[in-house]
């Protein structure tokens, strides 16, 4: 009986299903919040008027999430899941076709001892290793990210940043990492940012239609608050953000876990107020197992497992993958695993 | 506690709360268990901290994360830090007196000497540091035209059960040997008087000794020394402390790895120890290098 009335009425149902950032639906919810966007004193208007952060309640919260004993299978299925969430990261200046070929190796099978570990989300480069890093993956499945708009620190002409990206998505990239502009950000030109992420949103469109999946980088620690963050996070999503990330790694504060609880929370107030899901990726500074299980923890508390996957969540890491694996070793043996025992990268 | 002092009836007594040493810090153990420590007329001297498997684990990475420095500085200088634990221990000698006296019910004067002969090993394993090299290691005659040199190189982290009975000069004739050659050491001390070995890391603290060469662990041996013989990342392990069928069981878990094993055997602590202990956690490296031309 009641679903029959679902059914009848499912079309009048205003917002009945929760649809992903990355799909062609979203763009027509984001339209509902087209009047936000309309110029530069609404939308300084809306995010304003965001709710602000309590910033000891909001720490409070994050380090009580972070006291979660995960143990035995629970910590088993943990590790396997943060693994397979890993957006497995090499960003230097040094890094050779060959570096990039032996991450992406890495990424395939992380542990050549042990086959049942799950191959990492995405390998992330810059963009001109993304050629490379594709050839290597060819099939198996893994995706090619690569970072653009004048990585890390944002600052060039938008000309550039468009080109860097297309660049990318021409290459083969199956996601793009963007940065924001801080110092628009800052200076409160909301408008300024809103349609710089829209621009390379656009600049992800491949020729067949598809698109790359857009991450849009914050860089929290020179956002200074958590209301900053809270605005940044919500101007993205706005603009039409697959995803939205901490940091770029390369300056002196990354994710923590109280911003990544401020992300969370918007991506949450964002799927209740317009439907459209958005995904999480803290990236820099997690380097044990123990952190990445809290992050896991917070992720179900606050979003629930919808976001509990590769597809919705990630973590932007290099050296966790080793932590994961000397873990994995432990519960697998009983031994306390080493250094000696997983890759030098 | 048991004797409170006329005299000093007015003043609150100040007992000392003993913490493991690792990483060059001292941290209760992780998990917040302690141990009753008597004499040897079973008086209650101190809590202990009871070390747990994560604790093991936990001075093991430090003891990693040492050992670059540690084996990469010169052997003078090790042998320069060593010599300066000698003369901290000097400072502090009615303090390990008055323990060794306690915990091995000995009378002060021959818990003196045991901490006087400890100081002198100090000192005589400070003199071997920049001289092992010459004993173990030198150039090899070849049938080729090739220099062939061969070198004592530390093996890496060892773990040390230290002596049950000798609870400092037998510590000391444990630690000492493992940390002069450039190794790095996770030490369980003796499970029924690890005080001396605890005060000891106070001693090491101050004396120009880098974080984590050293780390001091006390609590029960077996339930410790099993994830240490079991650790991958154990390059060695010094059973000296571990009964018959203990040292067994350890040694079947440390063949995992391949871990360098020195098997416990009947010492007496006071002789000459001679250079078995040094060598005993060394690797020769040989180089060939071609001669002429």
């Amino acid at each position: 009986m009641t679903s029959d009335y679902a059914r009848r009425y499912a079309h009048l149902v205003t917002m009945p299903t929760t649809v992903p950032a990355y799909g062609t639906e979203a763009a027509e919810r984001l339209a509902s919040m087209a009047d936000v966007t309309a110029s530069d004193s609404a939308l300084r208007r809306f995010l304003h008027g965001l709710p602000g952060v309590d910033a000891v309640g909001l720490q409070a919260r994050a380090a009580t999430l972070g006291t979660r004993s995960i143990k035995t299978t629970a910590k088993a299925y943990a590790i396997d899941l943060a693994i397979s969430m890993i957006d497995l990261t090499t960003l230097e200046g040094a890094d050779t076709p060959g570096k990039v070929r032996a991450l992406c190796a890495k990424g395939i099978n992380p542990d050549p001892t042990d086959r049942t570990v799950p191959r990492v989300a995405a390998i992330c480069v810059y963009g001109d290793m993304v050629a490379t890093a594709k050839e290597a993956l060819r099939g198996s499945g893994v995706q090619v990210a690569a970072v653009a708009t004048a990585f890390p620190s944002g600052r060039a002409a938008l000309p550039v940043k468009l080109a860097d990206t297309r660049e990318a998505v021409a290459a083969g990239a199956d996601e793009i990492d963007m940065v924001i502009d801080r110092g628009a950000f800052l200076s409160g030109r909301y408008l300024e940012v809103f349609e710089e992420i829209r621009r390379v949103k656009e600049a992800c469109l491949r020729e067949d239609g598809t698109a790359a999946h857009l991450k849009v980088i914050f860089e929290t620690g020179e956002l200074q608050t958590y209301d900053n963050v809270r605005r940044a996070s919500w101007l993205a999503m706005l603009a039409g953000a697959d995803f939205i990330k901490t940091s770029t790694g390369k300056v002196a504060v990354n994710a923590t876990p109280p911003v990544t609880l401020v992300l969370l929370e918007a991506v949450r107030d964002f799927r209740a107020a317009t439907g459209v899901q958005v995904g999480v990726k803290p990236a820099g500074g997690i380097r044990t197992s123990k952190d990445a299980i809290k992050y896991l923890v917070m992720v179900n508390e606050t979003l629930g497992e919808e976001w509990l996957s590769p597809e919705w969540f990630r973590f932007g890491a290099s050296s966790l993958l080793n932590d994961l694996l000397m873990q994995r070793q432990k519960l697998s043996t009983g031994r306390y695993s080493g250094p000696d025992y997983v890759t030098v990268d | 506690m048991s004797e409170k002092s006329e005299k000093h009836d007015e003043r609150l007594s100040v007992l000392k709360t003993y913490k493991l040493f690792v990483g060059g810090t001292f941290p209760r153990s992780e998990s917040g268990r302690v141990y009753e420590v008597t004499d040897s007329q079973d008086r209650w001297l101190a809590n202990a901290p009871l070390a747990s498997r994560k604790d093991a684990r936990d001075a093991v990475v430090a003891a990693r994360k040492a050992f670059g420095g540690w084996s990469g500085a010169t052997a003078y200088n090790r042998g320069q830090i060593l010599y300066r634990i000698a003369e901290m221990l000097e400072g502090r000698r009615d303090q390990f007196g008055h323990e060794v006296a306690r915990a091995e019910g000995l009378s002060r004067t021959k818990a003196t000497a045991a901490v006087e002969a400890a100081i002198d090993r100090w000192v005589w394993y400070a003199g071997w540091t920049d001289k092992i090299a010459q004993v173990a290691g030198g150039g090899n005659p070849v049938a080729g035209p090739f220099f062939n040199v061969s070198s004592p190189e530390p093996t890496g982290v060892v773990a040390v059960l230290a002596p049950q009975e000798s609870s400092f000069l037998g510590l000391v004739s444990v630690i000492a040997p493992v940390i002069a050659t450039g190794n790095t050491a996770v030490v369980v001390a003796s499970e029924t008087s690890p005080l001396p070995a605890l005060s000891l890391g106070e001693v090491l603290a101050t004396s120009d000794l880098p974080g984590g060469v050293v780390n001091v662990l006390s609590g029960r041996t077996a339930e410790i020394a099993a994830p240490l013989a079991a650790h991958q990342d154990v390059n060695a392990i010094d059973l000296t402390g571990a009964g018959e069928a203990l040292a067994k069981e350890l040694e079947i878990a440390a063949a995992d790895n391949l871990k360098r094993v020195l098997r416990p055997q009947p010492v007496d602590w006071a002789a000459d120890p001679g250079t078995g202990r040094l060598l005993a956690f060394l690797e020769t490296k040989t180089v060939w290098h071609p001669m002429g031309v």
